[in-house]
């Protein structure tokens, strides 16, 4: 039985349904017990589960990121949350450095079962440091996956991917998604979600609206901002094909190229800074592949400036609807 | 220590002035804030858009301890600031504007609420929960090499005291001897962790002990307790003997920021909050002693009242800044 839940409550129930399997499942975080997360991804979970296995952690990102790596090397499979992706900054060494490599640098004696789910994306004026989504640092550096699901039924099928991953996951969501009441987010993120667990594979994209003059890609917010372009658009006679990349590590090359084989024009939305990230790497691997565009492919992306904190500020550099349709224009 | 007798009357009435201003802006702030946010809360509605934390309950902290700050002392705050950016004596129009998100504001509006910078009284903060503390070191650093005699403040909460930067510094400021001023702001929750699920030690200021340092516990109701302590430390960092660690026992008076439902927090931890109010303690405690006069206090009420009201007027009145300013400031010497 499926019924619609929206995001926040498809991630926890994700999450519990595994650790009711599993028990070297466990979760630790900042106000991730009986606060159930700030952005409600861990609720109900401590009621259920009790505060061993859904562990409350002093401010210490470096302690409990880094506590992850060894739990994991003992047969656990521990899921952090990183209450803002901005917070990286206090912990990255156990992230990068230790967690994304250990498997490499033992020749494959330790593996990282570890999911470190995080809260990523600004529009709600939160300003420099709680509004980044950083995505693309993460997906630089060799030895983490990541997943970004734009609705409710893909956050509970790639959460449990995640968990079930023996690598290690970056688990982005977009808070302005996760249908929380308290923090707007468009009607569409909250979808049908089965009862029942169930995966959506990493590094699987999918095209969530067909189209043949131009392909749109993004992931999470930008994919609506895409969707609705893409209806605009329609109405003018311009048929725009939108791609939601759902993983960035593995990439779904195949989907990617395959639309852009057949539309011939490329459009990317990203809200994460423009330069040396995942709008580039989108484009590289396109133009690698010896694809000819009819025209120059075009990055709609957060301008590489620290977020701004007053409204019209913010607003000028968040990539929107109205700013693809005019990208998409400029190639037609 | 000096008896509240012997602190001039003059000073009294200051401290009590500045606390009674914070506790005004803080509730005025409030009040702007759910405009446009009820009767259902989102948090990017409004004139004043995103987090807000409130000090309403802390006063004390901010105040005892900037009493004796220079506008050449550094203060480095957290994303709970409001009542230091006051005590340290950052401009209020300007701060509020900032944080209507205006072009009047300390930043243009590029900064906001956690983000407040007033360079002419070295004033910061941040929203990085423990960031504060290596970055006084740097200006304990600075007052050293340039001969002078400023001291860096550096402000963390109870939940701060747990990350790794605090303990970092402390030890660097130590084996330095620089002259800084470690504050830890014990309101006994980090958001809804409570400070006996999260901290090995019941008192921070026991952890100066790892660090050689003198470490000191002060009730934050009594803010002259407060402000005699702050004085001892600082002092001691003007003469060159090193760093202190100070922590000041306040209360939330509000929510971790405003829309936190709260459900976490037992209902006798509010209530004691309201009984640990240091503005109504020191209020009746000039009355009491017959220091100041109620119409005294109600003057210096009055006058508070106004100048928030200004600063918000200000702040309303004051145009949003050019959308494209957005890209402008990201490096020195240009665009
Ligand atoms: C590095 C980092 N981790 C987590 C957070 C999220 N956060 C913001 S305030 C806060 C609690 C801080 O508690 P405390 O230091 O006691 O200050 P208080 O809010 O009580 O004034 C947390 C966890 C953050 N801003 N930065
Ligand atoms: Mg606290």
């Amino acid at each position: 039985m499926a019924r619609k839940l929206p995001m926040y409550k498809a991630i926890s129930e994700a999450i519990a349904q595994e650790m009711e399997k599993d028990e070297n499942i466990f979760v630790m975080g900042e106000d991730i017990g009986a606060y159930g997360g700030i952005f409600g991804a861990t609720s109900g979970l401590l009621e259920k589960f009790g505060p061993e296995r859904v562990r409350d952690t002093p401010i210490c990102e470096s302690a409990f990121i880094g506590a992850a790596l060894g739990a994991a090397s003992k047969g656990m499979r521990p899921i952090v949350e990183l209450m803002f992706i901005d917070f990286f900054g206090v912990a990255m060494d156990q992230i990068y450095n230790h967690i994304a490599k250990a498997h490499y640098m033992s020749g494959g004696q330790v593996k990282m079962p570890v999911v470190i789910m995080t809260a990523m994306g600004g529009g709600y004026s939160d300003a420099a440091q709680h509004s980044q989504c950083l995505y693309g640092l993460f997906a630089h550096v060799p030895g983490l996956k990541v997943v970004i699901p734009s609705n409710s039924y893909d956050a509970k099928g790639l959460m449990i991917s995640a968990i079930r991953d023996d690598n290690p996951v970056m688990y982005f969501f977009h808070k302005g998604l996760m249908g929380l009441g308290w923090m707007p987010s468009p009607p569409e993120a909250t979808v049908e979600v089965p009862e029942e667990p169930y995966t959506v594979p990493i590094g699987e994209a999918k095209v969530v609206r067909e189209g043949s003059d131009v392909t749109i890609v993004g992931v999470a917010k930008m994919v609506y901002e895409a969707l609705w372009a893409a209806e605009e658009l329609e109405k003018e006679g311009i048929s725009a094909e939108v791609i939601d990349l759902r993983s960035l590590v593995p990439l779904d090359k195949k989907t990617l190229l395959d639309s852009v084989k057949k539309t011939g024009r490329l459009v990317v939305v990203d809200e994460d800074y423009r330069s040396y990230g995942m709008s580039g790497e989108v484009i590289a691997t396109v133009v690698e592949n010896g694809i000819s565009l009819e025209a120059p492919p075009v990055r709609v992306a957060y301008p590489d400036v620290p977020v701004p904190y007053s409204r019209v500020l913010e607003r000028y550099v968040l990539p929107d609807k109205e700013k693809i349709i005019n990208a998409v224009k400029s190639i037609m | 220590m000096e008896k509240i007798e012997e602190i001039p009357k003059e000073t009294l009435l200051e401290i009590y002035r500045t606390m009674h201003k914070i506790r005004t802006y803080e509730e005025t702030l409030a009040e702007w804030y759910y405009k446009g946010k009820t009767p259902r809360f989102d948090i990017s509605a409004g004139p004043i858009p995103g987090e807000l934390h409130l000090s309403s309950g802390q006063e004390s902290a901010a105040v005892g301890v900037c009493m004796h700050l220079k506008p050449e002392d550094a203060l480095i705050g957290t994303h709970r600031a409001h009542h230091f950016a006051i005590a340290k004596g950052v401009n209020l129009k300007k701060m509020t504007a900032e944080i209507f998100g205006k072009a009047t504001g300390l930043s243009g509006g590029k900064g906001g609420h956690m983000h407040l910078f007033d360079a002419s009284v070295n004033f910061s903060c941040s929203g990085i929960v423990g960031a504060s503390f290596p970055q006084a070191v740097g200006v304990g650093i600075a007052a050293k090499l340039k001969g002078e005699d400023y001291v860096a403040v550096a402000v963390g909460g109870d939940g701060a005291a747990n990350q790794g930067t605090f303990h970092e510094a402390l030890n660097l400021a130590a084996v330095w001897k620089l002259p800084v001023i470690f504050v830890i702001e014990d309101n006994s929750w980090a958001i809804s962790v409570p400070k006996e699920k999260s901290t090995a030690v019941s008192k921070n200021s026991e952890r100066a002990a790892a660090y050689g340092i003198p470490g000191v516990s002060v009730d934050g109701m009594d803010v002259i307790a407060v402000y005699e302590v702050a004085k001892e430390a600082v002092e001691r960092a003007r003469r060159g003997e090193g760093p202190s660690l100070i922590e000041i026992k306040v209360y939330r008076l509000r929510g971790h920021f405003e829309g936190d439902p709260q459900h976490y927090r037992p209902k006798e931890d509010l209530e004691l909050a309201k009984q640990k109010d240091p503005l109504l303690n020191f209020e009746k405690l000039l009355l009491e002693k017959g220091i100041a006069t109620e119409e005294e206090l109600n003057k210096i009420k009055e006058e508070n009242i106004k100048e928030v009201q200004e600063a918000i007027d200000f702040a309303v009145n004051s145009p949003y800044p050019e959308p494209e300013e957005a890209l402008k400031g990201v490096f020195a010497g240009g665009e």
